[in-house]
């Protein structure tokens, strides 16, 4: 009975082997042309959007899966994935669409100019901007701390077990773009910086200092919800100038202020329908990003709840991007 | 290290291999008198020399854009990888589209009627409750997803592992050859999986299952390997004197006698698919181990509980369900039979029921939100525990001073050593716990991070071990301790070892965060947290086995309850204390890669930066790292009789 078993499975598994080989055809199989095996299921038409790690981008995905459910009778898959890698996603098609990228010339140069796997989506109407900031409370007993210059006066209070005997400069996540490593040595300042390593474990730690009023230094970003909860005060680096980061090792200048994209993969922007449409018009403000965010990490809505809050509330906005 | 050399030789070693110790330890100082003044004077002392290093960034970088531009063209991807990816994408998809059509209660009826038929009713019970909650928790589709996702990645595991285990189970030569790459395998943090997949397949399914495949297949390959050279003797005479042919042989002795190392093995390859199917969100597996990760963006702990609940309960319910299998003895063949019938016919008929009423997802109404409460609960926690306790103070100034008083002197000193002295102080904990050949391997993997440019961060990794494994031995010794000379003590602490043991490390990070702030604390409170169930369970379990006969003859010679522990129980227990020790290490070096994510700083770090980045050069470099740590961390404790079983 044991040896009926075995063989029968082998038969099945043969079975299922050629079934396979027949399903994906003789020729070659291009693996950048292969959608994620949850799409589609069940005749649903799909839309794999992808999601970063950050809130704000959560608050997006919310809302326009909100809106590709309810309103255009999609299913929708939600991928996270770092923001490097998926461009390499978008490109093959296993992602959809990015709706908030905050700037990678290389990828694009590769992506969308030579590759033209991925179709530009237009603005996402938010400006983005990378800064040094300290807590507000501290901000207004040393008001001087907000230029760059006074900063090694304070790295005594700043300083943290990590950071050994110099002043911590806390940084999140080793995805997001940063240069701080190089301003520190470069305007010779007496810092370290820390990697929290995740967002969530620095906005943890920024709210834990935050709650015993302690100070602390750290590198952030707006749109954020978190300028809501725990009120931060930006640090003035040298000013941006036009080309004044293009050399990592020596960047001496603050972050510039960045418009911030949406991309389609090129094949889905073509053939997506009204999800494709629709992604391509989605376009709202930074107070309508903060509104859903805020909603999502400090009410602790689920983002579907979230979305629905904004959605109900905002007919006009989103209408306009129904039509 | 001290921790390391001290604490287990010294717990009993017999005179002659004390000796034997010495004689090693004179050896070794012989030829480092010889050596090392030839490598001071050739490459001087202190870090690693820059000379002996290979810069690959650039050959990596390379590697990965030609990859990028050229495998939707190249023949070896159109012809070869894109077919395996292809393959797993259908597979996944077909697996998928069959849990979805069965609907919840058909999957449900299905599930619990297997567990039913193959161990009993109280298992179908659970198993029908698992999946319930599953639902309940909101989580039907990403466990479905989660689900087709496991299924193939085992089956191929299965094929995979059986495969080579039958190669290594026939043929002595490739035995040979196979054991060794199969126990590294074993030992290596899931982590260092993900970047070369990644590097081929991109993010995604594809790459998720066959990273998932490498992580599992290796223990059923091993156990396969096992039981067929375990096969009794007399029966394959007998069957050969029957005249049965090799084939024969092999299908109705062979196989049939190895039966319960396969099913060991299946148990085996579940587990750790499960577990990699968590780390394996970070490239984009989907399902359950991407809500976990999503979750904990938003600093969610509560949401991601409620994806790491059914994570947990899909584990316990495969490890008892294969486990019970393992176990059942062989009824009769038409019964059996019939069961299965009137199994498969009731779950068809459940799932055609659910489709006829409509009802094939899980309705939204039935789900409960536990978010809530439990992010109270971490709330309250962190309010109240984080600083100002009186008198022992707040877990965030421990973390302070475990940092400074414990982390930071011994990084300083490992880093000060001179890199010659940081290789002999290997060799001389390895040689005398192993053999000559074991202190070679963990001096060589070693020296390897050096060579790729890492040393420094290396060392800082391994800092952050060795603190984490000296606080889990502790621990886990006095519970373990405890457990063995208490029933109770054991029972209450068996389904939490379960829970923990099958938890996600990543749930574990943000409370952890919370209590301890960012750094290299954090990374050793999840790691501890992570390594104790297993060290605790080796522990209770080797104290218990020790011969009865002995712990009675102590007790008539008068011996106190600490006499009899100490001179009679640890010292018979000691090839599972040092079993315990090297699960404890391996179990830690795992999870303080993890650590990499909440500030734990060097290749953890390294490692995620260069999934993150896409920059697959500081990423491979970092995984190499972790590699030769992992097997140097390995060889060095390796006790002389390595078990087959896996803690995690």
């Amino acid at each position: 009975m044991r040896l009926r078993d075995l063989r029968l499975r082998t038969t099945a598994m043969t079975a299922g082997a050629s079934a396979l080989l027949l399903l994906t055809g003789c020729g070659a199989a291009d693996m950048t042309k292969q959608a994620s095996p949850f799409a589609n299921a069940q005749g649903a038409k799909t839309v794999t959007l992808s999601v970063q790690s950050w809130v704000g981008a959560q608050a997006n995905v919310a809302v326009a899966q909100y809106l590709l459910e309810h309103k255009l009778g999609y299913r929708v898959d939600t991928v996270q994935v770092d923001e490097v890698p998926a461009w390499d996603a978008l490109s093959q098609g296993r992602v959809d669409a990015i709706l908030e990228d905050w700037g990678h010339p290389d990828q694009e140069q590769r992506y969308v100019d030579d590759k033209k796997t991925i179709a530009r989506g237009g603005d996402l109407g938010v400006t983005g901007h990378i800064g040094w900031f300290v807590p507000t409370y501290f901000a207004k007993q040393h008001p001087d701390v907000t230029d760059w210059k006074n900063l090694n006066k304070y790295a005594s209070q700043f300083r943290t077990a990590e950071s050994g005997g110099k002043g911590q400069l806390m940084d999140g996540s080793p995805s997001y773009v940063t240069n701080d490593k190089a301003l520190v040595q470069n305007l010779k300042l007496d810092y370290q910086v820390v990697f929290a390593g995740s967002e969530a474990a620095q906005i943890t730690q920024m709210r834990q200092f935050a709650k015993e009023k302690k100070p602390f230094l750290t590198y952030w970003y707006a749109p954020q919800w978190l300028f809501k909860k725990v009120p931060m005060t930006e640090v003035k680096l040298p000013a941006y100038k036009e080309g004044c980061d293009a050399e990592p090792d020596k960047v001496a200048c603050a972050y510039p202020h960045t418009p911030l994209q949406k991309y389609l993969n090129a094949d889905f922007s073509k053939d997506g329908g009204r999800a494709a449409a629709f992604l391509k018009k989605f376009k709202w403000t930074t107070e309508d990003q903060n509104e859903v965010s805020l909603m999502i990490a400090d009410q602790k809505l689920t983002p579907e709840a979230a979305a629905k809050k904004w959605v109900d509330s905002h007919t006009s906005t989103w209408k306009a991007w129904l039509s | 290290m001290a921790t390391l050399t001290t604490s287990a030789p010294r717990v009993a070693l017999p005179g002659f291999l004390k000796h034997q110790a010495v004689r090693k330890l004179l050896m070794l100082a012989l030829a480092a008198a010889i050596l090392v003044p030839l490598a001071h004077a050739r490459w001087s002392s202190g870090t690693w020399p820059h000379a002996l290093t290979v810069d690959l960034t650039d050959p990596l970088t390379g590697a990965s854009d030609w990859i990028v531009d050229n495998r939707d063209s190249n023949p070896l991807f159109l012809y070869f990888f894109g077919y395996l990816s292809n393959g797993v994408v259908l597979s996944v998809r077909a697996v998928y589209l069959v849990l979805l059509g069965a609907g919840w209660a058909g999957v449900t009826a299905a599930a619990a009627l297997v567990a039913w038929r193959v161990a009993g009713v109280r298992l179908a019970l659970g198993t029908a409750a698992a999946f319930l909650a599953c639902g309940l928790l909101g989580m039907w589709v990403p466990t479905m997803q989660t689900l087709a996702l496991m299924i193939v990645a085992v089956l191929v595991s299965v094929v995979v592992g059986v495969v080579l285990g039958l190669a290594g189970g026939l043929s002595e030569r490739l035995d040979r050859g196979l054991r060794p790459i199969l126990d590294t395998m074993q030992v290596l943090p899931a982590f260092a999986y993900l970047l070369p997949v990644v590097l081929v397949f991109g993010i995604g399914v594809p790459a998720a299952v066959l990273a998932t495949v490498v992580y599992a297949a290796p223990p059923m390959a091993r156990l396969t390997a096992l039981g067929l050279r375990g096969a009794d003797k007399e029966v394959l005479e007998a069957v050969e004197s029957l005249g049965a042919t090799a084939r024969q042989r092999l299908l109705t002795a062979r196989i049939p006698l190895a039966r319960k190392e396969l099913l060991l093995g299946l148990n085996q390859t579940i587990m750790m698919a499960l577990g990699m199917a968590v780390i394996a969100s970070v490239i984009g597996a989907g399902g359950l181990g991407d809500r976990v990760y999503q979750a904990l963006a938003s600093v969610d702990v509560g949401a991601a509980l409620a994806a790491g609940i059914p994570i947990v309960l899909l584990a316990v319910v495969l490890d008892r369900v294969t486990a019970a299998a393992g176990r059942a003895g062989d009824g009769e063949p038409g019964s059996h039979r019939a069961g299965w019938l009137y199994a498969a016919g009731a779950a068809v008929a459940v799932a055609l029921v659910g489709r006829a009423v409509g009802r094939l997802d899980w309705p939204d109404a039935w789900t409960v939100s536990i978010a809530a409460p439990v992010n109270d609960a971490v709330d309250w926690m962190t309010d109240h525990l984080y600083s100002g306790v009186p008198v022992i103070g707040g877990t965030a100034d421990w973390a302070g001073h475990f940092t400074t008083w414990v982390l930071d002197p011994l990084r300083a000193g490992l880093q000060g050593l001179p890199w010659w002295a940081v290789l002999l102080l290997v060799a001389a904990i390895a040689w005398p716990i192993g053999t000559w050949r074991t202190a070679l391997t963990a001096v060589l993997a070693l020296a390897a991070t050096g060579v790729l440019g890492v040393w420094e961060p290396s060392l800082d990794t391994l800092s952050q071990v060795l603190a984490a494994v000296a606080v889990t031995l502790v621990l886990g010794f006095a519970t373990g301790i405890a457990a063995a000379r208490s029933d109770r003590v054991e029972q209450v602490l068996r389904p939490v070892l379960d829970v923990f043991q099958t938890m996600p490390q990543f749930v574990y990070l943000i409370p952890v965060v919370a209590l301890f702030g960012v750094g290299r604390a954090p990374a050793v409170a999840a790691a501890v947290v992570y390594a104790l169930p297993a060290v605790v369970r080796i522990t209770t379990q080797g104290l218990r086995q020790v011969d009865p006969a002995a712990m009675e003859s102590a007790r008539s010679l008068g011996a106190t309850g600490a006499q009899q522990l100490r001179q009679v129980q640890l010292p018979l227990a000691r090839p599972a204390l040092l079993l315990a020790v090297n699960q404890g290490v391996v179990l830690v070096l795992a999870v303080v890669i993890i650590g990499g994510l909440v500030g734990g700083g060097a290749l953890g770090y390294d490692a995620v930066f260069g999934l993150a980045q896409g920059d697959l050069a500081t990423g491979l470099v970092a995984g190499a790292a972790i590699v030769c740590l992992g097997l140097m961390l390995d060889r060095v404790t390796q006790p002389a009789d390595r078990r087959v079983k896996k803690g995690a």
